[in-house]
């Protein structure tokens, strides 16, 4: 935040000018957006000159609102939601100028789709043990490895990308960032069909890919650091929504118990209950969580409320399926999709119920979230380590 | 259904800097005069409630009067800081009728009008006059009983067990249950009322009766106190039997006494989730002490994944409970329908988590955890009955069905 930066009321006073200066009735959509992004109400937090006006990040909502009074259209931010919550703020915090310039705008207003080369096979709650090897070879780096669980790579025009460059070092210290152009002839990206039948994630296959030296985001071996912000940032990003009462996966079982007089039996009564209270208090804790973000107090609650939604929503889904008896037997489609982002509420129950599953591995698998929340909130000790001082190759695998 | 806004509602879920500044002196006196070797050997006293300590807090402190009114003798704060009051007292067990005088009495009183009612108000606020409503520790705020014999007693005039009931003690298998136990005779009480907490500290009860509600003077004749050997000594029940006792009417309204009552009980119920807060709390942050101190196969036992799991997961489970215990007691706050919604979902959540916080410190105590000496068994005993007081989870589940509507299934 500058010293000049600007407050609500002055942001609301640019935004209304803004939308004088460009009626969303008579703008194209991407003139709307460039100008958007120009004109630094893109995201307020960020730099002027590169979407912003260094204004308080909990003052994005003045600006949102009055656009969304007003019908503007939007940047579809679930479609390039790795670009803006993970590739943004990194490139933001450890990017040259060049690269601040090149990557933020495209990004932003959705012309470029970012995805995210971090898991391999071989790599999952141990991302640090990756072994996709990045070598120089004059003024860049040739890339040659495996990844997976990559959404959007088929749509995608950049990656940021985690590799190997030194097998000699210890795990977490031998590893460097970059900026992967997804276009590169040594890119193959294959749909990973998942257990719902859709594939809404990739296997991407590196092969002999180029990579300029000016797309490293960092240092050379400080890649882990890097990473650090890219992961911190999934976390907050899940964060910040405020829902009403029943505004989570309860709403439709909810809604079918009361429709459905014929489904209920005792026991899914008592199950229902008990897990609508349990979906209303943790409401209420990511309300508290907003508010304690809001005045400033940020605590250490947020890293534990994914492990409270994925618990839910899977025993939430489950419990749907088996409430609707003999319809749960059925379901929508088995058809190989490939859906731009995730949708629970489109689909039916045994989507939601299969869906869910993965929500207690994707982001940090809920046996690795407990142990950062004892060892990092209740201060535990941590257990033993093998490996923190072993160069990676002599690691077993 | 409620409206649209109303789904959205929750309230400041926060502490402002005035709660914690109040918490910070409380807890500061309850280590200087409170500790658990203390607690410990006053179970084990014949006057189990800490009276030094009562005195400290409330003329000391003026913590009694805090939902009352400044205009009314009090100290016209809200359910908001008594809430606060209640996490520290949690947090060491403490042996005083804080729930019980300053919240169940206090807010039943309030709901009260008349003078009667007005003095008692001042007193208990003063913390000099111990007030508690005479139904057992179990009732629920939906079951309160205030109807029902007056009922029961136009259909059978002059039942022979309330004839011995006025001379003979009343085991509580001679009352109905969920009945209400106490007849109003010519302006004296007749009947035995069992399970009722801090009976013993108790300088008047507030007694419901025929439909009515009235205020009964501890000590006189007509009342007798008969102690409970209790599961939980910090908050020890009592048996009260009235033979012709001496009654001023505070609410003779079947419907007013009735709404006083389940007035009381719901603030009882909602702001008894900040003690399974605190109490919760001790026991998760003196486990985690214990479990890094203390070393077995050359690590601390803290550092075994096994016992971090549970210790995280019960650490989150406490972390819900508070935004649950801080919602119940800004809805009891700002009034409206909310605080009957608000208090349920507190207690349907609150209660289990406090037990399993207690029965996860004394498990991950190991050995020194099954011993008297140590403070853990204060904690479960405590936790224990407060799942059952004002009602337990799976009674407040079956409130919220109605208040939520998502109705039990009919019998076919």
């Amino acid at each position: 935040m500058t010293p000049t930066a600007p407050d609500a009321a002055e942001l609301r006073r640019r935004t209304q000018e803004f939308l004088a200066a460009h009626p969303p009735a008579t703008t194209g959509r991407a003139d709307f957006l460039g100008a958007r992004f120009d004109a630094g109400l893109a995201w307020v937090h960020y730099p002027e000159g590169l979407g912003g006006l260094g204004a308080p990040r909990s003052l994005q909502a003045v600006v949102d609102d009055e656009l969304q009074a007003a019908g503007a259209p939007d940047n579809d931010p679930r479609r390039i939601g790795i670009g803006l919550g993970m590739a943004a703020p990194t490139i933001l915090q450890f990017g040259t100028d060049e690269q601040k310039r090149r990557f933020l705008k495209p990004l932003w207003v959705g012309e470029e789709v970012w995805c995210q080369l971090f898991s391999e096979p071989g790599a999952g709650s141990d991302l640090a043990a990756l072994g996709t090897r990045a070598v120089r070879d004059g003024d860049g780096w040739v890339v040659n490895g495996q990844k997976v669980w990559t959404s959007s790579a088929h749509l995608a025009r950049w990656a940021i990308l985690i590799a190997r460059t030194d097998p000699d070092l210890p795990k977490h210290r031998g590893i460097t960032y970059f900026v992967c152009d997804m276009t590169d002839p040594g890119v193959e990206v294959r749909p990973l069909r998942q257990i719902t039948g859709e594939a809404e994630f990739n296997e991407v296959f590196l092969t002999d890919v180029r990579v300029p030296d000016a797309h490293r985001l960092g240092e050379v071996g400080d890649g882990w650091r890097v990473a650090q912000t890219t992961l911190m940032n999934e976390r907050v990003a899940i964060g910040g929504l405020r829902l009403p009462r029943e505004g989570g996966m309860i709403e439709p079982v909810a809604r079918a118990w009361r429709e459905r007089p014929e489904l209920r039996t005792h026991d899914l009564h008592q199950r229902l209950l008990t897990l609508w209270v349990e979906a209303e208090v943790a409401r209420l804790t990511g309300e508290r969580l907003r508010q304690q973000l809001v005045a400033g107090q940020p605590g250490p609650e947020g890293s534990g409320m994914k492990l409270t939604f994925a618990r839910l929503n899977q025993e939430i889904s489950g419990l749907e399926v088996e409430l609707l008896g003999e319809e749960g037997l059925l379901y929508d489609d088995w058809t190989l999709r490939r859906p731009e982002h995730v949708d629970f509420t489109g689909r039916e129950a045994g989507y939601r119920y299969l869906r869910a599953k993965g929500n207690s591995i994707e982001g940090g698998t809920s046996e690795v979230l407990l142990n950062i929340v004892a060892e990092r909130v209740l201060g535990l000790p941590p257990e033993p380590r093998t490996d923190k001082d072993v160069a990676w190759k002599d690691l077993s695998r | 259904m409620n409206a649209p806004s109303d789904l959205l509602y929750t309230g400041d879920l926060l502490y402002t800097e005035d709660e914690e500044a109040l918490r910070a002196a409380v807890r500061g006196l309850l280590a200087d005069r409170c500790d658990a070797a203390a607690v410990l050997a006053r179970t084990e006293s014949p006057q189990p409630h800490d009276r030094e300590l009562w005195k400290a807090l409330t003329e000391g402190m003026g913590l009694a009067g805090l939902l009352v009114p400044e205009g009314r003798g009090g100290q016209g704060a809200t359910h908001r800081e008594a809430a606060v009051i209640l996490e520290e007292l949690g947090r060491a067990v403490a042996p005083v009728p804080y729930v019980t005088s300053a919240v169940v009495a206090t807010e039943t009183l309030l709901a009260c009008a008349g003078d009667t009612a007005a003095e008692l108000l001042a007193a208990l606020a003063s913390g000099r006059t111990i007030g508690v409503l005479a139904v057992g520790l179990a009732t629920a705020p939906d079951a309160a009983p205030v109807h029902r014999r007056a009922e029961a007693a136009h259909d059978v005039p002059a039942c022979p067990r309330d004839e011995a009931a006025r001379d003979a003690p009343v085991s509580p298998r001679d009352e109905a249950p969920h009945g209400n136990p106490v007849r109003h005779e010519g302006g004296a009480l007749h009947g035995t009322v069992t399970g009722v907490a801090d009976a013993e500290a108790a300088d008047v009860l507030l007694v419901p009766a025929d439909g009515g509600l009235y205020a009964v003077e501890a000590a006189q004749d007509g009342v007798t106190v008969t102690p409970q050997t209790s599961l939980d000594r910090t908050r020890p029940l009592a048996a009260v039997t009235l033979r012709g006792a001496v009654a001023r009417p505070l609410a003779e309204d079947a419907g007013a006494a009735a709404a006083a009552v389940r007035s009381g009980l719901r603030s009882g119920a909602g702001l008894l989730t900040s003690e399974q807060l605190g109490l919760a709390e001790w026991c998760l942050a003196e486990t985690v002490r214990y479990t890094t101190e203390r070393h077995q196969f050359n690590r601390p036992v803290g550092s075994f994944q096994a016992l971090k799991h549970r210790l995280a997961r019960l650490w989150l489970d406490v972390v819900h409970t508070r935004a649950a215990a801080r919602h119940a007691a800004a809805a009891l706050a700002a009034g409206g329908d909310e605080p009957d919604l608000a208090a349920a979902l507190a207690q349907a959540y609150a209660g289990p988590v406090a037990v399993r916080a207690a029965e996860e410190a004394l498990q991950l105590h190991g050995g020194i955890g099954m011993t008297w000496e140590h403070p853990v068994h204060l904690y479960l005993k405590r936790a224990k009955a407060d799942a059952i007081a004002f009602g337990t989870a799976g009674r407040h589940r079956e409130a919220l069905a109605a208040f939520v509507d998502l109705p039990a299934p009919v019998a076919p």
